[in-house]
């Protein structure tokens, strides 16, 4: 157990240092991040103008749908994994996989170490303008969570984070059944902008719509953390929400690793 | 090769019995014949990328439809950007960003790795200007698709414009001659946008977040200038027209279509002089930036 605890923490630790190799460009992109949340600010202003003023669109004030916009932020910070299906992906069709193989390393659990470290990195640098923005932004925080609420935020975003990470692996692995997942990855990528309430809070949608992005998992990537913080589900919903998305973790947990399993018995490597 | 004979490349076409500019016309066709070509042997991935085109673009205006107005009557109080006029708006988006993507959006997101790998050698010894070269090698011919939808998407816009019983619009020929000159600049200033962040990676060495950053400047230009108002918005807006001029690319020609009385009144009137000045000076900024960034180039190959 020991050995393993120790390779898992230099992978962990080499990771760390090489993402924090360009920490400036990092910081920079992480602000420039906020540019569409501002268009977007401005565009729901210009909506809620045209109503008068305390005006409510299914319950979100112009004040909560700020906030909303700018948690989906955070919780895509925990959910989203930029070029992970694509470098699984890339690494079964170039062969690069075969390391995985030849050495005492699990692909996933590197995966999931390295993808861990990106994010500790990332948000040692992007904290900054995080904060920045926040502050900025602090006139629109008009009721905080308390203390459980808060704690059931940070569960679900700890659960967003490992739901973004076996679903993009799982969409990863299917390259061993099509070499190239790039117009999967589109469509997913599609789907998850529009139904994780990264662009507006899901609730927003009329019938049928608005029951169908209730039944995918993409809604815990933004929509449901976010509405966590804003207190908009509460007791047992909050109980019950918390435990689909647990749910839905471990189901592409375990999907991913019956992917792999089943695509290394198709895999043929050639070589040295 | 002196640097003078880079920068100009008529030295070279004096033999040439054709006039330059008609062999540049004969180039660009044969680019877009090659992109074609190409695009054609991969067949299903063309008709894929068509089709992720269209998907997207109908969910972006899924949300206007499903949620935006579902809610309002307008975007903003008495812009005059209601529905139709406001899907006439993001028709003229799709034309705009569709024009772009397909001709100068490929090429420029080559530019950094042509720069790194040390290939940007061989544009620099073709006999032909190399901003040309690097601006229009490949056609993306699967964003057309764009186009298309934004040409449906404006037809029934236009006709809900214009056939309504309260106020309807009324549009000459004049008015259309008009929006394809502004859609013209509006691609103008894009282009000058794009390639000057594309010239920056010979600076940088590599600039991997062009498109990006792209995406993010581009992203002021999607809305309607109405709704930047207030403390901030009022200088956001400012900046987005006169410093990267962003913001009158889609707003000008939209505005002649959808809203004809608003762009009668002064500001907007300024707009339309303003607008044509601009694209012109973004050029002349942005061919100036390349060929500036083209002297610090060193090359990576022996």
């Amino acid at each position: 157990m020991l050995p393993r605890i120790t390779a898992w923490w230099t992978i962990l630790r080499i990771s760390l240092q090489e993402r924090l190799v360009y920490r400036g460009d990092f910081a920079l992109g992480t602000l420039m991040r906020f540019l569409p949340i501002v268009t977007q600010i401005f565009l729901w202003f210009a909506i809620f103008a045209n109503l008068g003023t305390g005006a409510r669109i299914t319950n979100y004030t112009y004040e909560e749908l700020v906030v909303y916009l700018l948690l989906t932020m955070v919780a895509r910070a925990f959910s989203s994994m930029p070029g992970l299906a694509s470098t699984i992906a890339r690494q079964i069709r170039t062969g690069d996989i075969k390391k995985y193989l030849t050495q005492p390393v699990d692909l996933l659990g590197f995966m999931f170490l390295s993808r861990m470290a990106h994010k500790l990195a990332y948000y040692i640098v992007a904290i900054g303008p995080f904060a920045l923005v926040f502050f900025l932004c602090r006139g629109y925080f008009i009721h905080l969570p308390d203390a459980p609420q808060a704690a059931a935020f940070a569960a679900s975003l700890i659960l967003s984070f490992l739901l973004g990470f076996y679903l993009e692996a799982c969409i990863g692995m299917v390259g061993f059944w099509f070499l190239e997942v790039t117009s999967l990855l589109f469509v997913y990528m599609l789907f998850s902008f529009f139904l994780s309430g990264h662009m507006f809070p899901l609730d927003m949608l009329p019938q049928p719509f608005g029951t169908i992005v209730q039944f995918t998992p993409l809604q815990y990537l933004a929509f449901f953390p976010a509405q966590v913080f804003l207190g908009k589900v509460q007791g047992w919903d909050l109980a019950m929400g918390l435990l689909i998305e647990l749910e839905w973790v471990v189901l592409f947990m375990l999907l991913s690793r019956v992917l792999f399993l089943r695509g290394l018995k198709r895999y043929s490597g050639y070589g040295g | 090769m002196r640097k003078s004979q880079i920068r100009n490349p008529k030295h070279r076409t004096e033999n040439c019995p054709l006039s330059p500019r008609l062999n540049y016309f004969r180039i660009f066709l044969t680019f877009a014949r090659n992109s074609i070509v190409r695009d054609m042997t991969f067949r299903a991935n063309f008709l894929i990328d068509c089709l992720s085109t269209i998907t997207w673009s109908l969910m972006d205006l899924g949300f206007y439809i499903f949620v935006v107005f579902r809610q309002t009557s307008q975007i903003g109080r008495d812009t005059g950007w209601g529905e139709w006029e406001f899907y006439t708006f993001l028709a003229t988006t799709k034309l705009i960003n569709g024009l772009v993507q397909a001709f100068f959006m490929p090429n420029c997101e080559e530019v950094s790795e042509l720069v790194r790998s040390g290939n940007f050698d061989f544009a620099l010894l073709k006999p032909i200007d190399t901003q040309f070269l690097v601006s229009l090698r490949k056609i993306d011919w699967p964003a057309l698709s764009h186009i298309g939808v934004g040409g449906i998407l404006l037809s029934i816009s236009l006709w809900h414009i214009t056939q309504r019983e309260i106020d309807p619009a009324q549009l000459t020929l004049l008015t259309g001659v008009a929006y394809i000159f502004y859609i013209l600049c509006g691609v103008a200033i894009l282009y000058s946008l794009m390639i000057s962040l594309a010239a920056t990676s010979i600076w940088l060495g590599r600039n991997e977040s062009l498109y990006d950053f792209w995406f993010y400047i581009t992203n002021f230009s999607r809305y309607p200038m109405e709704i930047y108002s207030g403390d901030v918005g009022t200088p956001l807006r400012w900046i987005c027209t006169f410093i990267i001029p962003v913001l009158i690319v889609v707003n000008v020609p939209a505005r002649i279509l959808a809203q004809p009385l608003a762009a009668e009144t002064p500001e907007a009137r300024f707009l339309l002089f303003f607008t044509p000045a601009a694209a012109v000076a973004c050029l002349a900024i942005s061919r100036w930036v390349f060929y500036r960034a083209l002297r610090s180039y060193r090359s990576a190959s022996s």
